[in-house]
């Protein structure tokens, strides 16, 4: 039996990188590296096209998106996709010099919402909230996550019993339960839904850190740094941490994924971010009342955020599988 | 083996009364946040306070937790403001309808996962398994919210086959479950066939798989007889702790299809600060999660020996 028979019992945990590479080096190879590595599985290559797309899409939101995401013309009421928009519509702002007439023309690509917005204009913005806010409270999530695992596995005792025992009772509850349960006792807010996933998912990945860390807390690298006289901090966070990156990097496309739909599943549910901005689980639930009559301005979303989650899986899947082979 | 049981129950009694004084302390322990919740935000100091007063909430929050478990154990879950019933009236006939959602996704789920992952593991690498996996991460990617409009944009408006909600207004309706029960099957599916597929992908490396091959038994014999056997242990506990997966699960499906179950319940209720009906629902994912995670514990244990004698 190899070792990485020995690694394929547990899917979730691929095999830590092992040794410790010169920094500088290990910089470069953090650039150049994962490129290469897409070459070779095309899931890992289709998945980070996917996901690239969705992140061009949201930085060029203001050059991409025809029209403003908020802007709202009456004639364009759940207009079918490749509707134009009627001719002499205007757009009317009252200012101090009296009323102020702006022209609008072009065409609504992918149709227009229950009042009227462009759908194409609010899915390229709502790439933007949904790449802020999920990396953000994933990145929250990870760092309370990485802390918690770290001191746990590398200290053990007392302080490892008490971690682990408060995880298990937070992952004990189901997780739209919590979030539910959160945004009851909180507000609808950004910054909640941040401490919300953070509060969810911070226990899971405290677990993976604390395995990798106990299988790596004995390797010679560790011991030699003992030896050195350096600080706990100093081994949980430069010996030990940049060697476990291998699967918390996996987890970390995966656990972006969950959170993608954490966000829209909130969203959904008329607990995510406020309106009007647009997000695409709001814009699901703003129209659904008419998914009767014009399906598109809520299939659209739809495909949007599955296609998001579906290149993180990918990317993960392929990652974990080039991690299997080596 | 005895010992070991009372152990888990201890274990699991203690996690449900850690869970529930956390529970109890989220949503209470800040009285001023929960009367202007309650009452609305433009009531007076002064109405906040007497409200707070009549219903007992200025108490040390010891004797509030102590007599809100002791209430909940005799059933007694308080009243909901939003329906204006006892809880535990609406409460129950909900819990029955989820469970019978819940039976129906199993029913659909768990057959159709494991034949696919037992598929995709008994030859790693082969086209079946190839396409298997691909399956599943896409369905695992979907949103159950995304996957509800698009089978409901197939299903219901395009191909008028099915009703678009499942209210049950005039009665029982099987054709009303469809759609519920696709779109939970979607999402889990792929979760589970990857475990069995892990699972089966190992036991067929192992050695005793190569000698029966080797010794010339028929591969059908090998695969059911040789392979399952062991293969089914670790998605076993899988399956078991997706009851608790589901629990999250009913809440955007039964949602969308207006489905009088668990999960439309806490919904409301939490767009409504119902509170004592956030509570009761809130314990009963406490009572079934930690209760499953105990149940599969005690069955990993029981089917697989050599954890059992260590």
């Amino acid at each position: 039996m190899t070792e990485q028979t020995v690694h394929d019992v547990q899917p979730a945990v691929v095999k830590p990188v092992g040794g410790a590479v010169p920094r500088r080096r290990a910089w470069l190879a953090g650039l150049v590296g994962p490129l290469a590595l897409l070459g070779e599985s095309w899931m890992a290559a289709a998945g980070a096209a996917l996901v690239a797309f969705w992140v061009l899409v949201a930085l060029l939101a203001p050059v991409l998106a025809p029209y403003p995401p908020t802007q709202q013309l009456g004639a364009m009421i759940n207009a079918p996709p490749l509707t134009p928009v009627p001719e002499g519509t205007a757009i009317m702002e009252f200012t101090d010099q009296g009323v102020q007439r702006t022209p609008v023309e072009g065409m609504y690509l992918l149709g227009g919402d229950a009042i009227g917005r462009d759908v194409l204009s609010r899915l390229i913005y709502g790439a933007r909230s949904v790449l802020i806010y999920a990396p953000l409270a994933t990145a929250f999530a990870y760092a309370i996550g990485i802390l918690m695992g770290l001191v746990a596995g590398y200290r053990r005792g007392w302080i490892d019993d008490v971690l682990s025992r408060i995880s298990d009772l937070i992952l004990a509850f189901p997780v739209l339960v919590l979030y539910v349960v959160i945004i009851t006792v909180m507000d609808r807010s950004a910054l909640n839904i941040v401490l919300a996933v953070t509060f969810a998912s911070a226990p899971g990945i405290m677990r993976i850190v604390r395995g990798l860390v106990l299988d790596l807390r004995n390797r010679d690298y560790v011991a030699a740094a003992q030896t050195r006289g350096e600080s706990a901090w100093y081994i949980m966070f430069v010996e030990i941490l940049p060697n476990a990156r291998g699967p918390l990097i996996v987890d970390a496309c995966l656990r972006l994924g969950y959170t993608t739909i954490t966000i829209g599943v909130l969203g959904f549910l008329g607990l995510g971010l406020p309106p009007p901005d647009p997000n695409w689980g709001n814009m699901i639930a703003e129209n659904r009342g008419a998914a009767l009559t014009s399906p598109h301005s809520t299939l659209f979303p739809c495909i949007a955020i599955s296609s998001l989650v579906l290149g993180l899986n990918m990317l993960a899947d392929g990652l974990r599988e080039i991690s299997l082979k080596d | 083996m005895v010992i070991f049981l009372l152990k888990r129950f201890g274990f699991m009694l203690l996690t449900m009364f850690a869970v529930s004084v956390i529970l109890f302390l989220v949503l209470e322990i800040n009285v001023d946040t929960l009367a202007s919740r309650v009452l609305g935000q433009f009531t007076t100091e002064e109405q906040r306070r007497l409200w707070l007063e009549e219903h007992g909430y200025l108490r040390p929050i010891w004797v509030r937790y102590g007599e809100w478990i002791g209430d909940m154990l005799r059933g007694d879950f308080g009243w909901s403001t939003r329906f204006n019933e006892p809880v535990a009236e609406i409460l129950w006939p909900r819990l029955v309808n989820t469970a019978i959602l819940g039976v129906c996704v199993f029913a659909v789920m768990v057959p159709l996962s494991l034949v696919s992952g037992i598929l995709a593991g008994m030859r790693e690498g082969s086209a079946t398994d190839r396409s298997i996996t691909f399956v599943s991460v896409l369905t695992t990617s979907v949103p159950e919210f995304a996957s509800a409009v698009l089978l409901s944009s197939v299903f219901v408006f395009a191909l008028g086959w099915l009703p678009g909600t499942s209210g049950m207004t005039d009665g029982w309706d099987w054709r009303q479950m469809v759609l519920p029960v696709m779109v939970l099957t979607l999402y889990g599916f792929g979760y589970v066939a990857r475990m069995m597929r892990a699972s089966m992908a190992e036991v067929m490396q192992s050695p005793y798989i190569r000698t029966a091959v080797l010794k010339g038994l028929p591969y059908r014999r090998v695969i059911l007889r040789h392979a399952l056997r062991n293969a089914l242990i670790a998605p076993f506990t899988v399956i078991i702790l997706q009851i608790n997966w589901l629990l999250s699960g009913v809440i955007v499906v039964e949602f969308f299809f207006s489905y009088k179950g668990y999960g439309a319940l806490l919904l409301e209720a939490s767009l409504n600060t119902d509170i004592d009906v956030i509570q009761a629902c809130a314990l009963i994912a406490v009572v079934v999660a930690v209760g499953t995670q105990t149940l599969a514990d005690i069955g990993y244990t029981y089917l697989n020996p050599r954890i059992r004698f260590t």
